[in-house]
């Protein structure tokens, strides 16, 4: 039998989960004997594969670029874990909704710049109007809350899926 | 005032007239999940943690006050009443703006903590993400209405140990906020005795004290000594 195919994503959010992904120390070495990597912000690879049977979300859906990915991550994935609070409930990315993507980059591009300030240009991928989950674009199937998740739960959940469980993260960790 | 027995759970339990399911609950070491009770206050099923159900009735009870009965048979734990319950606490988390990494409360607040309990790990309703803001007027507090859940233990501890009055609630559904006397700003306010009971009893990051950062509010809570001499005065 092959390997069970894993792959990562980065969206809207700190690289904090990929931090605590890492943090599993020598556990790493166990989880990347029984699964083969083929996607991610460690994996130097620009194309999202096909036939990808587990993928960690982190982060929100907060622009134009993490919408194209996440529905391009969905129709390769089997099954999809939000990874950590931004992609569960779109956590400090979020905190922007109240106020609006206009004012936001009127603020951080204009008004708190003093030299050349300039919005973005169409290098930089559009925000959208709100920043949300994961789960209110496309279909999750197992979410992991935390701010970060700890390794330990991260480990968990891998193991698990590896090894064909469903992993249950209801009740073992919070939000934050 | 006559001796009422009544189950629990399946477990035979006695109570005196006038006495809640939760108190008798407790009394038993039954847990039932709360959030706007708190020991020592006058009970206002605000929050609607507690329902419970009734043997012959089709309406759930909130049991911080619903008085028993002879005879009374409830259930606490049940598929239905857990469904509730989660519900209730993703009502809570979706009608506000609570991020908990960013929140002077996180590691140290009963909403946090409820989410846990209930076993929510992500909402299925819409965020409302209101427009809400921070009162920072007050020289020690600030009440930061993103947080607040509407609990009411503010109110009833200014009104009822500090006798204050100082908070209270304006407007309906989502458009409900404390305010401070008649909606001026907190630092303004004239009955406020900068006691901050208010801040202790907050269940979440709402009521701060100033110069605590994320993750750094400690609430002396629950079981002030005040409330507990106050108790006795509520039943």
């Amino acid at each position: 039998m092959s390997k069970p195919r894993l792959a990562t994503i980065w969206l809207d959010g700190c690289s904090g989960c990929h931090m605590s992904l890492l943090d599993m120390d020598e556990r790493l070495l166990d989880i990347t004997e029984r699964v083969d990597i083929v996607y991610g912000a460690l994996v130097d690879i620009k194309e999202f594969p096909e036939d990808v049977d587990v993928t960690l979300v982190e982060g929100a859906i907060s622009s134009e670029d993490d919408l194209r990915k996440i529905y391009e991550v969905r129709r390769n994935t089997r099954i999809l874990v939000s990874l950590g609070d931004c992609a569960v409930t779109s956590n400090v990315p979020g905190m922007r909704n109240q106020i609006g993507p206009a004012a936001i980059l009127e603020r951080a591009y204009l008004e708190n710049v003093t030299i050349n300030p300039q919005l973005p240009g169409p290098m930089v991928p559009r925000l959208l109007a709100m920043s949300r989950p994961v789960h209110a674009v496309v279909k999750v199937d197992v979410f992991v809350p935390g701010c970060p998740p700890s390794a330990d739960l991260i480990h968990s959940v891998l193991d698990d899926l590896i090894s064909g469980r469903v992993p249950v993260t209801a009740g073992v960790t919070c939000f934050g | 005032m006559s001796v009422l027995t009544l189950t629990i759970e399946g477990r035979d339990v006695a109570g005196q007239t006038g006495h809640t399911i939760l108190q008798v609950a407790r009394e038993n070491g039954i847990p039932i999940p709360t959030l706007c009770h708190l020991q020592g206050l006058s009970d206002v099923g605000a929050c609607r943690l507690c329902v419970v159900e009734v043997e012959g009735q089709r309406k759930l009870f909130p049991a911080c006050v619903t008085t028993i009965d002879e005879g009374m048979k409830v259930t606490v734990n049940s598929e239905r009443l857990a469904a509730h319950r989660r519900r209730i606490v993703e009502l809570l988390f979706t009608e506000r703006n609570h991020i908990c990494s960013v929140c002077i409360a996180d590691r140290n607040c009963e909403l946090q903590d409820l989410a846990v309990a209930v076993g929510l790990t992500h909402f299925e309703l819409p965020l409302l993400s209101p427009q809400a803001v921070v009162d920072a007027t007050h020289e020690r507090f600030g009440i930061d209405h993103n947080r607040c859940v509407l609990c009411t233990r503010c109110v009833r501890v200014c009104d009822e140990i500090e006798g204050a009055h100082t908070w209270d609630v304006m407007g309906r559904g989502t458009e409900a906020r404390l305010i401070t006397d008649l909606g001026i700003p907190w630092g303004d306010s004239n009955t406020c005795t900068s006691c901050g009971k208010c801040v202790q009893v907050c269940p979440t990051g709402a009521l701060f004290e100033k110069g605590r950062s994320v993750a750094e509010a400690r609430h002396r809570r629950p079981y002030l000594p005040y409330l507990v001499a106050h108790e006795g005065r509520t039943r």
